[in-house]
Formats: C-alpha cells, sequence, structure tokens
C-alpha cells in the first residue's frame, strides 16, 4: 500500500488521534432517536450531544478525528460536515466521517461491536501513524481534557489507560467498574457487576498505545466467539495478558443520557444557579453549527425566568424552568413549564405545557394542552414536525397524529 | 448575479458617531445585538447571488478586518472570487487622501483582473436587506448607464435629515440629485447603492483621476448626472442610514418593533455574522425582561425594558436597563440603572451606579469604560 503518511510533519496529530464512535442507536430515547443516531440528539438549548466529544477533542488539541458511524447518519452527517465549527477542517487531519464498508474482495460487514469498529478502520488509522489512539463515545455529555490524561497516560508508561469517574455506590451496577491497586493500575474489571467492590466507573474514554491495540484487534477478531467489544472482550484480554492498565480518575460533570428522563434531567440541570456543567466557560467553548439568527424577541408580554433560550426565539408568553433550542414561537397566554422545546417549534396562544420534550419542527396550535395526568406524570414526548390542531388535550407521549385522535376520543368519551 | 460584482466603499470620514467610531470605521460598528452594520449590505449581496465582494477601507479597519476573516460566515472563502479587502497604499500618488475615488484607482487592477462585467458598489453604513436581483433586472430592462437606489418617505422623518436626497420623474429617470443635503425638497432619499457596468465605473475612476477628482457622487455621479442615464430604483424593504449617534440609537430601537424585526432579520435572506459561539442565554428568577432583543450568551437577573443587548452580557440583580443599548461582554451591577444609554464594549457599571440620558440625545459610554 503506498500512502503518503497524514500528518507527517503535524506533531500533535502524529502523537495521537481520535475515533469517536457515534453509530449509537440509543433505543431507550424512543422517538427521539427514531430517525437519527443519539450522538444527534439535541441538547441544552442549541447543541447536539456529539458536540461536546468534538469540542472535547479540538480544546485538548487533537485534530484528527475518526467517526464512526452506523444508525441513522444522515443528521449526523450533514451537522459535523467538513468539521467547519470545531475548527476540525484541515489539511492534515481534520474530521472524517467512517460509515462502515465493502472490504476488498468480501462482503460488506456491519460494525459488530466497539472494538470491531475500529478494527475495520486500521488502514485509516495507520496513515496518521500515530503514537496514541483516544477511542471516545459520542453519546456521553462532559468538558475533559484529554491531553491531561495524555500526560498520565505518558507518566505511567501505560499500554491503555481508561478514565473512570465516581458514580453512586447503589448505581455502580449499571456501570463498567474498575477496581485499581494503589498506584492506579486497574487489577479487576467488571461489566455492570452485581456486587460492585469499587465505584469507579469507566467513563468509555481510552487511550491506547496505537502498538498494542492494533495488535489486540487482530488478536480479537481471530476470535469468532468475540462480541468485538472493548468493555466486553477487548480490555478483559488486554487485562489477562498483563498489559500496563491504568485508571485516569476524573473529577467533574460526566452523563450518559441514555433515557428520556436522564435527557429531561440533563437538561434541567443547566437551569440552576451553579451548574456543573458549565457552558459558559470561555476557555472551553462548546462549538456547533450556527444557525445564524437574529437575537431572540422578547415581547411585551414575555415572563421568562429560570430558563434557556436560544438565538431567533420569539416569545409572548410565560417560560418558566424550560429550555428553548432555536427559532421557537410562543404566541400570547401560553404557559410553558419545565419543559424542553427543540428548534423551530411554533406554539400558539393560550397553550399549556408541563414536563414535556417537543421535538424539533412540531407546530401547537391555539388553546392546546400538553399535560401528562396528574395521577401517572410522565415526561410527554412529542414528535418532531407533528401538528397539533387547536384545542387538543395530550396527555402522553405523542408519535403520530393518529395517536391523537385515539386520546382525543378517549377525551370525548370521558 | 454571476456577473456581478460587489464593492463595499467603507473610504469615508467616518467620525460621525462620535466614540463608538473612535476606534473603528463605520462599517464594524455593533448593531442589532449580534451584527456589525457591513453585515446588512455583505450579507444582501451574498443571498443575492453575488460571490466578488472587495470591501475598499480607509483607516481604523483592525477589528473590521478581524469581523470578516476571511469571509467564512458569508460563503465567501472561495478559490476564485471570494472576499477581498483593499486598505489604501500609505503614499498617494498626490501625497495626501482626499476621497474614495482614490482609494478606487489605487487598487484598479482588481477591477481588471475581475471576470464581472458590472458592478455594485454600495456604503457601509445602510441598514437594509435587499435582494439586489429584482434591481440588477431593473437595470438591464431600463438600459441605464447607471441605476441609483432610493427610498421614497412618507413624511419627513428626523433620521433622514441628514441623508441625501435626489429627483426621480415619472420614467424612473433621475433627474436630480444632491451633494449636501438641504437643496432638493424632495422625498427621495438617496442610498448609496449603484449598479453599472464595469467599464463605466473604471472609466469614472480613471477620468476623476486624471481631473484629480476624488467623490465618487460628486465627482463621478453628480457631474455627470447630464452625460450619463441615470434610473432610480425604489427599495421598499426597511432603511437605516446610520449617519449620528442619534439615528444609530432610533433605528437600534427600531428593531423592537415586531414587524421591523421580522422583515429585516429575515426576509429576502437571512443576515450572516461573525459565530461567537456563545450559549443561549439564561434568566434567573428575578429576569423580568419585556419588549427587547437578546443575544447568546447573556446571563439576566435583573429588569431589562426595551433595549437591546449584544453577546455575553450580565445582568446582576436589582439592575434595571430601560431603552438601552448594551454592547458585548458589558457588565451591569446589582441595582446599577441605565436609562437611554448606549454602553459599547466590555464597560462595567459597578453595584448601584446610575446611568440616564436624554429621550433624543442618549448617554454615549466608551469602550471599556469603568463606571
Amino acid at each position: 500500500m503506498i500512502f503518503r503518511k497524514v500528518g507527517e510533519e503535524d506533531m500533535t496529530s502524529r502523537k495521537c488521534m481520535a475515533m469517536l464512535l457515534a453509530g449509537g442507536a440509543g433505543k431507550r430515547l424512543g422517538i427521539l432517536t427514531r430517525d437519527m443516531a443519539k450522538p444527534a440528539v439535541p441538547f441544552g438549548g442549541k447543541f447536539r450531544i456529539i458536540d461536546f466529544t468534538l469540542s472535547n477533542c479540538t480544546n485538548s488539541g487533537i485534530y484528527a478525528v475518526g467517526v464512526l458511524t452506523q444508525y441513522q447518519p444522515l443528521i449526523l452527517n450533514s451537522h459535523i460536515g467538513t468539521g467547519i465549527p470545531w475548527d476540525l477542517d484541515r489539511k492534515n487531519g481534520g474530521v472524517s466521517i467512517l460509515p462502515p464498508y465493502v472490504l476488498k474482495g468480501e462482503k460488506g460487514k456491519w460494525y459488530k461491536g466497539t472494538a470491531n469498529a475500529i478494527f475495520q478502520n486500521i488502514y485509516f488509522i495507520e496513515r496518521y501513524n500515530p503514537e496514541y489512539v483516544l477511542v471516545i463515545s459520542g453519546d456521553h455529555i462532559y468538558k475533559m481534557d484529554y491531553s491531561l490524561m495524555m500526560e498520565f497516560h505518558e507518566e505511567k508508561g501505560a499500554d491503555v489507560t481508561i478514565a473512570v469517574i465516581e458514580v453512586p455506590w447503589g448505581e455502580a451496577n449499571r456501570f463498567g467498574i474498575m477496581n485499581t491497586g494503589e498506584n492506579g493500575s486497574v487489577i479487576e474489571f467488571e461489566e455492570k457487576p452485581s456486587k460492585p467492590r469499587s465505584n469507579m466507573a469507566s467513563m468509555g474514554v481510552y487511550i491506547f498505545c496505537w502498538s498494542t491495540l492494533k495488535k489486540y484487534l487482530y488478536k480479537d477478531d481471530d476470535n469468532s466467539k468475540s462480541s468485538n467489544d472493548f468493555g466486553k472482550d477487548i480490555i478483559p484480554m488486554m487485562l489477562k495478558e498483563k498489559c500496563r492498565m491504568f485508571a485516569y480518575p476524573f473529577d467533574g460533570y460526566w452523563k450518559d443520557v441514555g433515557t428520556i428522563e436522564s435527557l429531561w434531567e440533563a437538561n434541567m440541570d443547566l437551569l440552576s444557579d451553579d451548574p456543573a456543567l458549565d457552558l459558559y466557560d470561555r476557555n472551553w467553548r462548546i462549538y456547533s453549527v450556527n444557525s445564524n439568527l437574529p437575537p431572540h424577541f422578547m415581547g411585551a408580554s414575555a415572563h421568562v425566568h429560570r430558563s434557556m433560550v436560544n438565538e431567533g426565539c420569539m416569545i409572548f408568553g410565560t417560560i418558566h424552568h424550560s429550555v428553548l433550542f432555536t427559532g421557537v414561537h410562543v404566541g400570547e397566554g401560553s404557559d410553558i413549564r419545565d419543559s424542553i422545546i427543540m428548534s423551530n417549534v411554533k406554539i400558539g396562544r393560550n397553550v399549556k405545557i408541563k414536563k414535556a420534550i417537543i421535538g424539533e419542527g412540531a407546530i401547537i396550535e391555539d388553546n392546546c394542552q400538553i399535560v401528562s395526568d396528574a395521577k401517572k406524570p410522565e415526561i410527554i414526548l412529542l414528535k418532531g414536525d407533528i401538528t397539533i390542531p387547536v384545542n387538543s388535550v395530550v396527555k402522553s407521549t405523542i408519535v403520530s397524529i393518529r395517536d391523537l385522535q385515539v386520546s382525543g376520543e378517549e377525551q370525548n368519551m370521558a | 448575479m454571476k456577473n456581478v460584482m460587489g464593492i463595499i466603499n467603507v473610504s469615508r470620514r467616518d467620525e460621525l458617531l462620535r466614540d463608538l467610531t473612535s476606534l473603528r470605521c463605520i462599517a464594524s460598528v455593533p448593531f442589532g445585538g449580534r451584527y456589525r452594520l457591513i453585515d446588512f449590505v455583505l450579507s444582501s449581496m451574498v443571498n443575492s447571488g453575488i460571490y466578488n465582494v472587495g470591501v475598499f477601507t480607509l483607516n481604523k479597519y483592525r477589528s473590521l478586518m478581524d469581523h470578516l476573516g476571511f469571509g467564512k460566515e458569508w460563503d465567501l472563502n472561495r478559490k476564485r472570487d471570494g472576499l477581498f479587502i483593499l486598505p489604501p497604499p500609505i503614499h498617494y500618488p498626490l501625497g495626501y487622501y482626499r476621497g474614495d475615488l482614490q482609494n478606487f484607482f489605487s487598487h484598479i487592477d482588481y477591477f481588471h483582473r475581475s471576470k464581472q462585467e458590472y458592478v455594485i458598489i454600495t456604503g457601509s453604513n445602510i441598514v437594509c436587506n435587499i435582494n439586489f436581483n429584482e434591481a440588477f433586472r431593473f437595470h438591464q430592462e431600463t438600459e441605464a448607464d447607471i441605476t441609483v437606489f432610493y427610498k421614497e418617505i412618507e413624511r419627513e422623518e428626523e433620521v433622514f435629515a441628514q441623508c441625501r436626497r435626489i429627483e426621480v420623474g415619472e420614467n424612473s429617470r433621475v433627474l436630480d440629485m444632491e451633494d449636501k443635503p438641504g437643496r432638493l425638497n424632495s422625498n427621495k432619499v438617496l442610498i448609496e447603492i449603484f449598479i453599472m457596468k464595469k467599464s463605466l465605473f473604471i472609466k469614472i475612476i480613471e477620468d476623476s483621476n486624471k481631473l484629480e477628482y476624488a467623490n465618487l457622487i460628486r465627482d463621478g455621479l453628480i457631474r455627470n448626472m447630464n452625460r450619463l442615464n441615470m434610473y432610480g430604483f425604489h427599495y421598499t424593504g426597511y432603511l437605516g442610514i446610520i449617519n449620528s449617534v442619534t439615528n444609530y440609537f432610533k433605528h437600534s430601537m427600531d428593531l423592537l418593533k415586531r414587524e421591523v424585526w421580522q422583515e429585516l432579520f429575515y426576509k429576502p435572506g437571512l443576515i450572516y455574522t461573525k459565530v461567537k459561539d456563545e450559549p443561549p442565554t439564561k434568566y434567573l428568577d428575578l429576569a423580568r425582561v419585556t419588549n427587547s432583543l437578546i443575544s447568546n450568551g447573556c446571563l439576566i437577573e435583573g429588569r431589562v425594558e426595551n433595549s437591546i443587548l449584544s453577546r455575553g452580557v450580565k445582568v446582576h440583580q436589582g439592575a434595571y436597563i430601560k431603552n438601552s443599548i448594551v454592547m458585548q461582554r458589558d457588565v451591569i451591577g446589582k441595582n446599577a440603572i441605565i436609562e437611554n444609554t448606549i454602553l459599547d464594549k466590555e464597560v462595567f457599571v459597578s453595584e448601584g451606579k446610575e446611568l440616564i440620558g436624554d429621550t433624543k440625545q442618549p448617554l454615549l459610554m466608551s469602550k471599556k469604560s469603568m463606571i
């Protein structure tokens, strides 16, 4: 194979590159991930989840990033584009989108597991020939300086370093738990242990020495019984073969917004006085695609408190404890509480919305009520691009307009 | 519009806006929360399909260059054509700078090298949102030598008092044009936007240079009034010609009218500007904001009424901002009162201070003031 190695003259990309896993379906996010991969799910009034990891890369000085996509990549691909918002449009490196492909002389294969996704792109990584490879997931929301982790990795002379975060003991059984020795080396790794012996959970952030990782990727691929997953296969195998493995403790906000509840909570977390995730830090900006809309307009009848509002919004109603994305219109007399309203949602007059997530581009006409039953309060999810006609009452999650008619009839009968 | 190039003329005396232009040229004066004045003509050009734009500057253009960069936000980072920022050479052939035609002449190669057959020349202090295609069609249909933009105002408005007027006949022929406001009793305000063949523009520049004329409007247009076919194109959208602090203030406040906000920022195209990657604005419990335009990245705990806030402004508890323009990264301390005031960038107003201007004569605080 004759390649001119990319980035040979470029210290940063030669030293460390990132492989970002962004193929997750995020099934537990229901209709939110029906048309987009989990990393593309909107968050925090203007971002998509993947913006956090992409911004971490560029802020950490990692300018070569491979993004592995598989599930519903359309929105993700158009969001990432050539990487301009993250300063990842570069001559040497930059962002590359890596979907599964057909290998020479073979049938095409989907990415079987996280490790297999990297395995299938060994040639891509080889073009950069990096010393280290950072493997991260586009599903998580956190701000982290990977360069500090890399220093730690070099200091320890590790083969692999895994970032860990302290989780509440009661939840430790939901994570991959690292049991460490005194010097921070990993002695044992347990995936979702029923009786956890530590509360240090893996964040799904790994730094590998590329030469070592490559060896284990080939080894793992030879094993037909393997599920080709980092947590389940690669890490246990490396541990068994006595690789130098260290846990890098991270102290900060980290969240896997896997469910509707946790997505809602993570958005609401931003509204507290001193949120653990500071979006206003000028030294660690979170970059995203910009919509180029004017400042938001607050009408004479607007009442907005404890909320976040993005550009292009036009507010004439009351907003309390909510997150409004780009270009949302809220008519007079409407009252929105504890809700997340995504981009370009148009809300008419005298609409009441409580504890709901309204998908992009939905239209809610005058006098609608979107409030769950007091008896069984749940977060109401409204699919994007749906139109809720005047005077409708919505009490539960709506996927298509047919659901509404059914519940409407129930309403009439009641 | 492949055959049209755009010229934005910043080669003007620009001390008109007092402290707002003490460190920057008029093109880069902040306007409407997140924009600079040049964004309006520049975005109009790009939205109309013009991809070769030359910005002719005179002085104090550091902030303008910082704002424009290499034109990425306007899609003008092109291999062919794109954005050209053209400052004047240090030594003029005749020793001193006399007018914009001189600056055009010193960059005459730029015109020769560009492939387009037509030019649209605009000023840089015009608040508008224009689709130039319509005007270009008008220019071709009338077979005009020069098309001049104007706006008819219904009643005499103070904001246009300092603007040149023109007389336009029934067939849209331009009959008269004044060099200084006051001579003509017309309700047609001249907008500094002209369309002509590039060859004619080059001829005007070269002829003027020989005759030592220097001013595009006076020497290029008015002097040639009888020799050239000039037609007036009536622009009907929102118009601001920013030439004083009071009219800057008045036009800014116009943006708080819903119909102006909706038209100027959206129709016929969006206005682009330099992106700052600010997060959404956060409102806390005691925030009370009405009839205002608020940019991203602000943190608001106080009261804001009839005002425009730029990006990254902090309004602390108990502070009260009324009828004011508050620019980037200003900090308004607890219980401070700001009324009829323009705060330039990075002004710090400490706790309990009061800044109250007059409705007609707003108070102006210069960049980085500590109060």
